[in-house]
């Protein structure tokens, strides 16, 4: 019996893998165990080699794993591209009628499954991704009672001959496979899950449930991989609860369409990646000038310009951080989980409007699109603040206007909305004085500076940094953030092993940089390695500029366009624990 | 009901004296008056450049942004409350150059939003350069030799983007630009009025009197009828786009508010945006 099993199934794009790879893990959802999804995928529609793997666990799991247990391939490609990655005695299941071969050196099962013909038999070659997962399910020895109900589930809608026709495919498929196999493989038998089903949602979808939660009403987008998925979800939800999305022209429409809503009163994001968050950027600049609260999502890519658009990739940092011309307070908040991706929306739209700024939520591709299993989203966590936001303001005399920009202790001041008798005001992008009117007045310049700029002193936002730091004085400190969280705590399992300690920290706010409660572990480790999805080590920049200890601060980047696996982190940091030199991955 | 005094401030504009735009702003304060606004159901959105400072001006609720995207913001506004009535304002350049994706696109999506272009056929902030609507030869600080590129028609493109209400004034016939801002805050969908404005600074072309002399009202025409969409196209190349009056109407398209699935007639940002423990149990239970 293992707990853990890694299962990919490949071909070309369109033909299916994608809905194999949905089925599958719906039915291992059903029965509770605990999954991790990677997509492997490129900007065709059609064609090109695209795989997707996912990793089942009885325990939580967070990373891709570097083996593989099961490859299900649809053509000769698949298996020649993803065969590497194989463990010793892994098992291909291949399509038969590409006459499948094993590649030298490679020590793996073949089971060459008619998986065309059977579904062409059945009516259609669509139904190969039936074929194909029942095949694996049997191999794996699992309930097919529970299988079949999944695919009930996704094509009840088109009638009982529909379901009966896939149900078929997917005994056919078992069958064959385990006539071949002599039954189900002994070395592949899962510890029996917990029974309970878990959420399984990739991050932009915890957004769109987090943003909905939050009392976002509008969104304005433009579509760009890999954020797509939240303005396709919501599009879907938000006239339920009498809002809903708008696809812009642009990105530049889709963000100052957000500030015009937010200005008016209704919780509204925009969601891009990097080439949209750079059109954005003046409106970003406008924002936190006219203090209107703002929320925009960027789910990074590869870049730089159209760069690696369906690769992982953490190199807009900087860009989210500095971008937008002068001075103006804003808020990054780098979410590291489903749950966070949920949560973090949420407290996004609290603090735009608690704090009257710009919020950025920014995930990476992998965290956007990696379908997981998460835990229970609690509605009784779901808490709205609107800040300042006052209504039911005494009347204006003469010619006064309400003091929108009022200077007060904290630097926040009431906000009105449009529609309220007694709170007319001017709001402009141009320096302006406590009434909103333009204003070149240096002392009222200064003051507006200080006020706008101090808004976020001492802002943290819940679990600033994420610590979890079992020894005093570590060997090794390492810190990313993003989606790579479950791949360290996977390497620091290794490096225990080896006798190194590890203490391991994420870092969730990104700016204002949570320096502060930081300190004290850099300080306790003896060195550093900071890990991230770029070239130039921007996470690491941010913490040798604001905390100093530059000297132990090492980096291991990767910026191939892929996460990083389990056995990069261990490597490096095996390497730097004994002085050596980091190559990178 | 208010008066176009209560539409007024204490503000005294930095406009240049004669400047056509001081027009605009009495004919939108006269016209919100007489359709019945108060002050604080009116938002004016406006650009960047001389006429953008329009917003400031008013007594009303005002937004001034940043160049050429005006009319995002006032479209967002309008999403989240539709109960306010929403006038975007702003100039030639930053209509029908840097926000000329926005004109187009705002044209199509025909929200409720009143759009009035302050059109002085020069950049009068930055101090006369070019714009897309100075003529062909117009000699400006940026074209010295004359300007080489195409006038722009924005009427034509507003009709070929399937505008539902196109109209032109002069700033100088204050009554008959107060006219159109009424109908256009009226029309149920998006209204372009595009304004002569004359830059007595910058554009010693197209002043005043070139423009009485030049200016065709659509009243000489009684026989014209707003709703004939071929008819307005026709008069707009006839006249080469200097015709002033309500060139097209389309009473029949809702408006993008209206069209929307579940949008109701009280504004979104006055209901409540909590969601029941059920509903959120109904979403979370997708994901299973
Ligand atoms: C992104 C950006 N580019 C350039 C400018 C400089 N700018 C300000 S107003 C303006 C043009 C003004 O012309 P128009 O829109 O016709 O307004 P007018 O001043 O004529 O009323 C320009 C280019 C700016 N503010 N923002
Ligand atoms: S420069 Fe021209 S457009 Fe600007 S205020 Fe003066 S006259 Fe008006
Ligand atoms: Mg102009």
């Amino acid at each position: 019996m293992i707990s853990q099993l890694s299962w990919k199934i490949g071909g070309q794009q369109g033909e299916g893998v994608e809905s194999t790879d949905r089925i599958f893990s719906t039915a291992l959802n059903r029965l509770g165990y605990y999954l991790y999804g990677y997509r492997h995928f490129s900007s065709r529609i059609k064609g090109g080699h695209t795989n997707n793997k996912i990793r089942i666990s009885t325990q939580p799991i967070r990373a891709i794993s570097d083996d593989l247990d099961i490859l299900v391939a649809f053509d000769q490609e698949s298996i020649d591209l993803n065969a590497k990655e194989l463990r010793l005695g892994g098992v291909i299941v291949a399509d038969a009628k590409f006459n499948p071969t094993i590649p030298d050196g490679i020590d793996a099962r073949l089971f060459a499954v008619p998986i065309t013909k059977m579904a062409e038999e059945l009516g259609t070659s669509l139904m190969k991704n039936m074929v194909a997962s029942g095949a694996s399910w049997a191999l794996l020895g699992l309930p097919l009672e529970v299988f079949n109900k999944a695919v009930e589930e996704e094509f009840g809608r088109k009638g009982a001959a529909i379901v009966e026709k896939n149900i078929e495919a997917v005994k056919r498929g078992a069958e064959f496979v385990l006539e071949q196999a002599g039954g189900p493989l002994d070395e592949f038998k899962l510890d029996e899950a917990d029974g309970q089903q878990k959420l399984f949602m990739i991050g932009n979808e915890a957004i769109g449930l987090g943003s909905i939660a939050a009392g976002c009403r509008l969104m304005a987008a433009y579509p760009i991989t890999p954020a797509s998925e939240i303005m396709e979800y919501l599009i879907k939800k938000l006239p339920k609860f009498g809002g809903t999305v708008v696809q812009t022209e642009d990105e530049i429409a889709a963000v100052t369409m957000a500030i015009g809503a937010n200005y008016a009163g209704v919780r509204t994001m925009t969601a891009s990646a990097g080439p949209g968050l750079a059109l954005m950027m003046e409106a970003i600049g406008l924002a936190g000038m006219t203090e209107t609260p703002l929320v925009i999502v960027n789910t990074q890519r590869g870049g730089p310009s159209t760069g690696l658009p369906t690769k992982q990739e953490q190199s807009d940092l900087n860009a989210m951080v500095y971008g937008t011309h002068g001075e103006i307070p804003k808020i990054v908040i780098a979410p590291a989980s489903i749950e966070d991706c949920f949560y973090d929306t949420i407290e996004s739209f609290n603090l735009a409007e608690q704090y009257q700024v710009p919020v950025i939520l920014m995930t990476d591709l992998q965290l956007s699109l990696g379908k997981q299993s998460c835990d229970q989203l609690d509605y009784d966590k779901i808490e709205i603040k609107r800040g300042k936001l006052v209504q039911d303001v005494p009347a204006l005399e003469g010619h006064d206007l309400f003091k929108r920009y009022e200077l007060t202790e904290d630097g926040v001041s009431p906000r009105v909305l449009p529609g309220e008798k007694g709170g007319l005001h001017h709001v402009t992008g141009v320096e302006h004085d406590e009434t909103g009117r333009p204003s070149e007045n240096a002392l009222n310049r200064q003051n507006m500076m200080d006020k706008r700029l101090g808004k976020l002193d001492n802002m943290y936002i819940r679990d600033a940094i994420r610590v979890d730091a079992p020894h005093e004085t570590p060997e090794l400190l390492i810190i990313g953030m993003g989606s790579t969280g479950g791949t360290i705590d996977e390497a620091r399992t290794l490096l225990s092993q080896d006798g190194i300690t590890t203490n391991h920290i994420t870092i969730r706010q990104i700016h204002p940089f949570p320096t502060k409660p930081l300190l004290p572990y850099l300080q306790n480790a003896k060195k550093v390695i900071v890990i991230e999805n770029n070239a130039t080590g921007q996470l690491a920049g941010q913490i040798k500029m604001n905390a100093g200890f530059a000297e132990k601060i090492e980096s291991l980047l990767k910026y191939d366009g892929n996460p990083f696996l389990p056995s990069d982190v261990h490597k490096a940091c095996k390497e730097l624990s004994l002085d050596g030199n980091i190559q990178r991955v | 009901m208010a008066t176009f005094k209560e539409f007024r401030n204490n503000v005294k504009p930095n406009w240049c004296p004669g400047c056509g735009d001081f027009s605009i702003q009495a004919a939108i304060q006269r016209a919100a008056a007489n359709v019945g606004l108060e002050p604080e159901n009116l938002a004016v959105i406006s650009g960047i450049g001389c006429s953008g400072r329009i917003s400031g001006y008013i007594n009303a609720y005002g937004f001034h942004g940043i160049h050429g995207r005006v009319l995002p913001i006032a479209q967002g506004v309008k999403l989240a409350n539709r109960e306010l009535t929403v006038i975007a304002s702003g100039g030639d350049g930053d209509g029908f150059a840097i926000g000329m994706g926005h004109t187009v696109h705002a044209i199509r999506r025909n929200l409720n939003v009143t759009y009035i272009v302050m059109d002085n056929q020069i950049y009068g902030l930055t101090k006369g350069q070019t714009s897309p609507r100075s003529a062909e030869g117009f000699k400006t600080k940026s074209t010295p030799e004359g300007s080489i590129e195409t006038t722009l028609s924005p009427l034509e493109i507003a009709l070929s983007a399937g505008a539902t209400f196109v109209a032109q004034s002069f700033s100088s016939d204050l009554k008959q630009l107060t006219k159109l801002i009424e109908e256009g805050i009226n029309h149920e969908g998006f209204s372009l009025i595009n304004v002569f404005s004359p830059c007595v600074t910058f554009n010693k072309i197209n002043t005043y009197d070139w423009f009485k002399e030049n200016i065709v009202n659509l009243e000489q025409f009684p026989d014209y009828d707003p709703s004939n969409r071929v008819q307005a196209m026709n008069k707009i190349m006839e006249t080469n786009g200097l015709l002033t009056g309500l060139i097209y109407q389309n009473k029949t398209r809702k408006s993008y508010e209206d069209l929307v699935t579940g949008f109701k007639q009280e504004g979104l940002a006055k209901q409540n945006i909590k969601i029941s423990s059920e509903e959120f149990d109904k979403l979370v239970a997708e994901f299973k």
